[in-house]
């Protein structure tokens, strides 16, 4: 071991990607013609030079213990040539220049318990966060709602059968670190924070914590001779934003922490601008280890996706097609108050026309 | 740097070592560790997709080391708890390395009586190599430290981009990060800082790149690493790089900045190509699935089976693109689009970036400069306008985007806006100075 003296870090920031990268992809860098899917979960990029790339693309726990991980790296020098990426959906790609590796390092994936898929239509990895497992805030445990329905959505992630990608992303607070998606399975707290009065003062700077609610619901109060702050529970939005900053106003409830869904976010700019996901269910309960309502209602959104929707209509653009009318009506989930946008901006969603689906 | 030759050879041996080691001591001792009961957590064993507790028991039952057998078993237990009770048990708190802010995310467990052994499980936040490249050889190098220091648990990657070392003790933060920070590694960003960037795996392996994404990504956040390392803006600020308007790194909906490669000149139509795919597909095909779908109407298949793209309505989407891969590309004359303000929810509901620069050429070194010096602008700007814990998308919100654009010295383009403003409750009695400037500009334009 060095000797105690810290050691001034070297502010290197984001390495350069070229000294890890397969050789055939740094002699065409920016000189790629084309791709084509051989078969699901494999991509052939072609070159304008003729050179060949193989990608298998493979699912796996995103949580990676080093046992898995030393099984991933020795299929890569084994069989492969040593090379890997990760796409931001946590899925993990081997680089080969010949089609002869891919199949024999499609067997070991296979064996070593991974799956290979989400390439072109298919349901792939869910991107997803920390949840009970790491994180300080978390409402539910992204990683086991995940496992959970996607131990159900397999088959879709190793088959290119859905109209187009589907993204599904996980959220276990309401920050929504997870990101947009095509379906989204969020936290809905439907309480307001409870308050440990006697420990505010030590733990929160309360004008802080005051400025950070959206709908001013905060002020500061005095129980029991004692600064804290009190939050008027008829404004409350339940949105659980005072809770990082201050752990004593916890909104974390077994009960009432709920799931909600949305649908519709896209990020491409293909076709239509990107989209933000809406929400179409909510009262989900949140309920480990298997989550089943909330997979149940996935399924049953995407099964009405995969027969009604044209090739390459994301879920907004087979929405936008059918109208929200359609995607209740096809779906056969409740419309309800909670549906109608009251947040800023509300007024764009309303339907100033006479375009009515029947 | 990365150190070849003798490091990874070092790596086998020592491998080695520990694969006899541990089969020495399967044999021999009966794990001290305590096993807490998890009947929850071993219903996510069944099913066909990975199982990360699967993984977890790995590590508590099989590892060599009795620190990571019991630190993974305590870990199993808490998580138990939590699937039990319906509540996280982690709290925050503050731990560094010697010389920077963040990068470290401290877990403390609030059941550390019940679960001792994992009541430090502190998260290092590492970033990633441009383009999340890796060869084997390194990512078992990343590996092996990690298990010589920490749990043996990591991920590729965290949403924000950075590889996440999960779960251990305090005083082996600093020893950790100093042998990563040895061979090329550094640590992300926490907290209110410029944070780890992202950019697509573009011009390494996609026909669609117009740009050199992870040049330009390491450019502009590596530029920025005192900012990243010593958080004191308002708030956070993300940068991301995608190729193209495929968008695959979700910059517009994820960054505060969001650069994005376009083309300014004709879409190249390899006709070809196109005759046979439509021999192939059909003409049906073609006009339901690529024409029909174009937001534009600005292209057509005609009688020959050739297609025709009008470029000037054209706006760069990529669905046909992306449909006729092998037919169609962007054109030479690439650039990037920049989109500043994209967050998630807190605290005014999420937004995307808007176009601040519609189009910057990238191409040469000076070009570059210009755009890292507009992103050292930007962050300066927000560092000094934003209010506490607003991101940039609320601030401008708030001050308008004309004041943005001023302050940071950006020309007004009507491709900023989707349409002009449509209420007369605005005071313009200095209309025919901007309509100078307007003038001025497009004549120093012609000119330059
Ligand atoms: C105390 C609390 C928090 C913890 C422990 C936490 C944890 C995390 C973690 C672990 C990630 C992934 C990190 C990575 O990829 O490197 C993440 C990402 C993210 N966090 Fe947080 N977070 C916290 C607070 C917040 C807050 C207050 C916001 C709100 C504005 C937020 C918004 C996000 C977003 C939007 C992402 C995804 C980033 C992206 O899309 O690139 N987080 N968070
Ligand atoms: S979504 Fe919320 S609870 Fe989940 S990791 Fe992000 S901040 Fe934590
Ligand atoms: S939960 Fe949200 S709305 Fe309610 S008091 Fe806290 S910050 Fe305000
Ligand atoms: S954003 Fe565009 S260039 Fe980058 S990987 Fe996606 S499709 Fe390719
Ligand atoms: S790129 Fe998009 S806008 Fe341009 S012609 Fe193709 S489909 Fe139309």
């Amino acid at each position: 071991m060095a000797a105690d003296r810290p050691q001034m870090p070297i502010e290197s920031g984001a390495p350069d990607g070229f000294q890890y990268m397969h050789p055939t992809m740094r002699r065409n860098f920016g000189l790629w013609k084309y791709h084509e899917r051989p078969r699901p979960g494999v991509l052939k990029h072609v070159a304008h030079s003729g050179d060949e790339i193989y990608t298998i693309r493979v699912g796996t726990a995103r949580i990676l213990d080093v046992y898995t991980l030393r099984e991933i790296t020795r299929i890569a020098n084994e069989l492969g040539d040593g090379f890997i990426r990760f796409t931001i959906r946590s899925n993990l790609e081997y680089m080969v220049d010949s089609e002869a590796k891919v199949a024999p390092m499609i067997e070991a994936i296979e064996k070593a318990g991974l799956i290979v898929g989400g390439t072109g239509p298919t349901i792939t990895a869910p991107s997803h966060t920390q949840g009970w497992l790491h994180c300080d805030i978390p409402g539910s445990d992204a990683s086991g709602v995940v496992k959970s329905m996607m131990d159900e959505l397999v088959t879709e992630f190793k088959r290119e059968e859905m109209p187009n990608r589907v993204h599904i992303t996980t959220s276990c607070c309401q920050i929504n670190c997870g990101g947009q998606g095509d379906i989204a399975i969020n936290i809905q707290h439907t309480k307001p924070p409870k308050i440990a009065h006697d420990l505010v003062a030590n733990a929160c700077e309360r004008p802080t914590i005051v400025a950070r609610c959206p709908v001013a619901a905060i002020r500061p109060a005095m129980v029991e001779g004692k600064p804290t702050l009190e939050v008027d529970e008829k404004k409350c939005i339940c949105c659980g934003a005072c809770y990082p900053p201050c752990p004593p106003m916890l909104i974390n409830d077994a009960v009432h922490t709920t799931l909600a869904i949305w649908v519709g976010g896209n990020h491409s700019n293909a076709r239509g601008k990107p989209t933000f996901q809406k929400l179409v269910a909510a009262g989900i309960p949140n309920n480990p280890p298997r989550w089943p309502e909330a997979t149940a209602l996935v399924k049953r959104i995407l099964k009405v996706y995969k027969e009604d929707a044209k090739d390459w209509e994301r879920m907004n653009d087979w929405i936008e097609r059918i109208g929200w009318f359609g995607f209740f009506e096809k779906t056969g989930l409740p419309f309800t108050k909670f549906h109608i946008d009251d947040w800023r901006g509300a007024r764009n969603s309303l339907n100033a026309s006479t375009h009515i689906h029947f | 740097m990365f150190k070849a030759g003798l490091e990874p050879k070092l790596n086998i041996i020592k491998r080695y070592f520990v694969s006899c080691t541990q089969f020495y001591l399967r044999e021999k001792t009966v794990p001290k560790v305590t096993i807490y009961d998890t009947p929850m957590l071993d219903e996510l064993e069944n099913g066909e997709w990975p199982s990360f507790i699967t993984s977890f028991k790995r590590l508590r039952d099989d590892h060599p080391d009795e620190r990571i057998n019991s630190m993974v078993g305590g870990l199993l237990g808490q998580l138990e708890h939590s699937y039990e009770t319906r509540m996280g048990w982690w709290k925050g708190g503050t731990v560094s390395v010697f010389g920077y802010g963040g990068g470290i995310i401290p877990r403390f467990s609030e059941v550390a009586e019940h679960f001792p052994e994992s009541k430090e499980f502190h998260t290092v936040r590492i970033q990633p190599p441009a383009g999340n490249f890796y060869t084997a050889d390194i990512l078992e190098q990343l590996a092996d430290d990690w298990e010589v220091h920490g749990s043996g648990l990591q991920t590729f990657h965290g949403q924000t981009g950075n590889i996440m070392f999960i779960g251990s003790t305090t005083e082996q933060m600093q020893p950790f990060f100093d042998k990563l920070n040895s061979y090329g590694f550094d640590l992300g960003g926490a907290g209110p800082c410029v944070r780890t960037a992202m950019a697509c795996v573009g011009a390494a392996r996609c026909e669609h790149s117009c740009t050199n994404e992870q040049g330009m990504m390491r450019h502009l956040v590596n530029e920025f690493q005192d900012d990243l390392h010593r958080p004191a803006l308002p708030y956070k600020w993300k940068i991301k790089v995608s190729g193209c308007p495929n968008d695959c790194t979700n910059a517009i909906e994820r960054a505060d900045m969001a650069v994005i490669g376009i083309w300014r000149d004709e879409m190249k139509v390899d006709q070809e190509e196109v005759k046979a795919f439509v021999a192939d597909k059909g003409r049906d095909y073609v006009i339901d699935n690529v024409t029909d779908r174009c937001p534009t109407n600005a292209i057509k298949l005609a009688d020959d089976n050739t297609l025709v793209v009008n470029n000037k309505e054209c706006v760069r989407c990529m669905h046909c693109i992306n449909v006729m891969t092998k037919a169609l590309a962007p054109g030479d004359d690439t650039g990037v689009t920049v989109l500043i303000g994209g967050k998630r929810t807190l605290k005014i509901g999420d937004m995307m970036g808007t176009v601040v620069a519609p189009f910057l050429k990238v191409d040469t070194m000076e070009e570059i400069e210009y755009l890292v010096e507009l992103t050292g602008e930007m962050i300066d700007f927000f560092a000094e306008n934003a209010l506490e814990h607003e991101r940039t998308g609320e601030m401008i919100e708030r001050i308008g985007l004309v004041n943005y654009l001023e302050g940071i010295g950006l020309d007004l383009d009507p491709n900023m806006v989707s349409e002009p403003r449509q209420c007369s409750y605005v005071r313009m009695d200095g209309w025919d100075e901007e309509v100078k400037k307007w003038y001025d500009k497009k004549a120093e334009a012609a000119t330059a």
